[in-house]
């Protein structure tokens, strides 16, 4: 396919351009000219040029949905079907109707699972944003060397993810970390920050905020960059202040953007697996902790599913976690919205 | 205005710093011996133990370390053009095409999008079973072929920088569609190419869930191989980190390489997390 250009190039009639689109060899002044003596060909042969217009837009979509449809939809919809049935290792067993999900109501640990999954999420989610708001409306003004600083945010965001997990477990260490080494410079004695829910919250909650900040920032910027200046001179004639400036009209105007970023973090918190896991350690990794004190709904559902082998019970937990995502989703959506 | 500029840039330094330092950490203590770590104040230029680090990383048992650099380097480049390409092939028939049946099924990728296909991993994991694909690569591979986030982009980016006349006159010259598609249609979508395959690259090179699934240690891929690091030699700090900066170079590389098109790609509200 690929030889088709570069190899028949001198060849200019095998292009398929004629004389008389002199838009088209304008656009692509790579492609060789047709002598200028070329005839307008006659159409194309009316049967194969049909099935073509009618079929190729199929074809062409087809990959997408086939695969996804075998890989993505398909184990989604399935899980459903598992979660109802006494599944393990060796197959499906009896069907048990809901009693995974009885099971699954009086069960601590997935209730366990489902506060930590929430509290890490607003302790990733709203600094997050509210900083990514600032540093935005920051990087908005007339700055010299304005990429190199928007390149210097958004760093983080290359950071292999479980790199980010191995530098902050060891900047949160509780013998050798950095963190309590300043504590100790105001006299905090030593955090064991893996010890505690709160500790191990913001830890891990650390390194999620480190990593999207400046990513959210450059969102919340594109759309500050967007805002009419019309609007900003008028407020300043009638004596707004900066800070009322940014509440009364940048705020309102990014809307949209910050609704997309609410979303679109909440949906990634909600799945939040490789920074607790790698925070674990050793042999309680994937229950997070010794007493799960950072076991999110992800880690207990592979926990369930991959340690347990016990299928049908983990697509219990998945299932509940897509169900918790979709209702956080339309909750956020309508919050939002309303407010306008 | 003007007499808070330097207050502004002293801001948007810290934050850069605060950015830039894990980095910096992770690079320091990569070139370093054991024995430094937990002294205070912790030392804050490299050392020259890179090298040994690297080799011991490279020598570390169960880590399997260089077969996850090739698995994910290999994963990441098949992923990335299958998806530039068939994002490029179903946007372009959104976006340009008419047949019956389009607005319906790009509401289908709309909703789709949000979807979060990783709650479906058991059930991907029993097809793999079925298909004897558990702890090969192809697991990896052939379910990340396709994204209907990338589809979204690149119509979105296809309306816009593909003139209709001109894909009219390439028809009426008895262009063929795939012909048009490629020779006319895939060169105007560069850019937004290189922004979904950048993403694409970096989220492929990151992936971690499923690759704990449904690999074994034996033959991990570079964030599984790092998870291992982690679990067995939690004390050995500088092997650690050593791992951790050789997994992050490729993305920092591509980051330096293509930084402008990544950030221009966001700013287009392009790009999910």
């Amino acid at each position: 396919m690929t030889s088709g250009r570069g190899g028949t190039s001198a060849a200019a009639p095998s292009f398929p351009f004629r004389e008389g689109h002199t838009l088209i060899t304008d656009v692509r002044p790579r492609s060789a000219k047709p002598p200028r003596s070329t005839p307008i060909p006659p159409p194309r042969r009316g049967f194969l040029s049909h099935v073509d217009a009618k079929w190729s837009p199929y074809l062409f979509i087809a990959p997408f949905f086939v695969i996804f449809a075998v890989f993505g939809l398909f184990p989604l919809a399935y899980t459903g079907w598992v979660s109802l049935h006494d599944w393990d290792i060796g197959g499906a067993g009896a069907f048990v109707g809901l009693d995974n999900y009885t099971e699954l109501f009086g069960d601590p640990d997935f209730w366990n699972a489902v506060v930590n999954t929430l509290g890490m999420l607003v302790l990733a989610t709203v600094p997050q944003l509210v900083l990514a708001l600032v540093l935005a409306s920051l990087l908005s003004q007339k700055l010299r060397g304005l990429t190199l600083l928007r390149m210097g945010v958004l760093l983080p965001i290359v950071t292999s993810v479980a790199a980010v997990g191995i530098v902050f477990s060891q900047i949160f260490d509780r013998d050798a970390g950095m963190v309590n080494g300043i504590l100790g410079l105001v006299n905090v004695d030593p955090i064991d920050w893996r010890a505690d829910k709160w500790s191990s919250w913001t830890a891990i909650a650390t390194m999620v905020n480190w990593r999207w900040t400046g990513y959210n920032a450059l969102i919340y910027l594109a759309a500050m960059q967007s805002i009419p200046r019309e609007l900003y001179e008028a407020a300043t004639v009638d004596g707004a202040s900066k800070v009322r400036q940014f509440r009364s009209i940048t705020v309102p105007m990014i809307r949209p953007a910050v609704i997309f970023t609410v979303i679109v973090s909440t949906i990634a918190g909600m799945q939040l697996f490789t920074e607790p896991l790698i925070f674990g350690q050793g042999g309680f990794a994937i229950s997070g902790g010794s007493l799960r004190q950072f076991q999110t709904l992800s880690m207990y559902m592979f926990e369930k599913a991959f340690r347990d082998f016990d299928y049908g019970y983990g697509s219990a937990v998945a299932w509940m976690i897509f169900l918790l995502i979709t209702l956080l989703a339309v909750v956020n959506y309508f919050v939002t919205r309303k407010g306008n | 205005m003007r007499k808070s500029q330097p207050l502004v840039y002293l801001t948007l330094l810290a934050a850069i710093a605060l950015s830039a330092f894990p980095l910096y950490w992770l690079f320091v203590v990569a070139t370093r011996s054991n024995d430094i770590v937990g002294d205070w104040p912790p030392p804050l230029v490299p050392g020259g133990n890179l090298g040994d680090n690297v080799s011991r990383l490279f020598a570390a048992e169960d880590a399997h370390f260089l077969l996850g650099l090739v698995n994910s380097a290999f994963a990441s480049v098949t992923v990335t053009v299958a998806v530039v390409f068939f994002s490029s092939l179903a946007g372009f028939a959104f976006a340009k095409l008419k047949f019956r049946g389009r607005d319906g099924l790009l509401l289908v990728i709309l909703a789709t999008m949000m979807i979060p296909v990783q709650m479906g991993i058991i059930p991907l994991y029993m097809i793999m079973v079925e298909l004897g694909w558990q702890n090969r690569m192809e697991a990896i591979i052939v379910p990340a072929l396709v994204s209907a986030f990338g589809v979204f982009l690149m119509r979105q980016y296809a309306e816009r920088a593909v003139p209709d006349e001109l894909i009219e006159a390439a028809k009426v010259d008895g262009c063929s569609t795939f012909r048009i598609f490629w020779t006319i249609v895939l060169p105007a979508l560069r850019p937004g190419a290189a922004v979904l395959g950048l993403f694409t690259f970096m989220g492929t090179w990151n992936e971690f869930l499923w690759p704990l699934a449904v690999l074994e240690a034996d033959n991990p891929t570079v964030q599984f191989s790092l998870s291992q690091l982690s679990t067995t030699y939690y004390t050995d700090y500088t092997l650690m980190f050593a791992g951790a900066l050789v997994a992050t170079v490729p993305l920092l590389l591509v980051f330096i390489a293509f930084g402008r098109q990544i950030i221009g790609g966001i700013m287009e509200g392009a790009v999910k997390a």
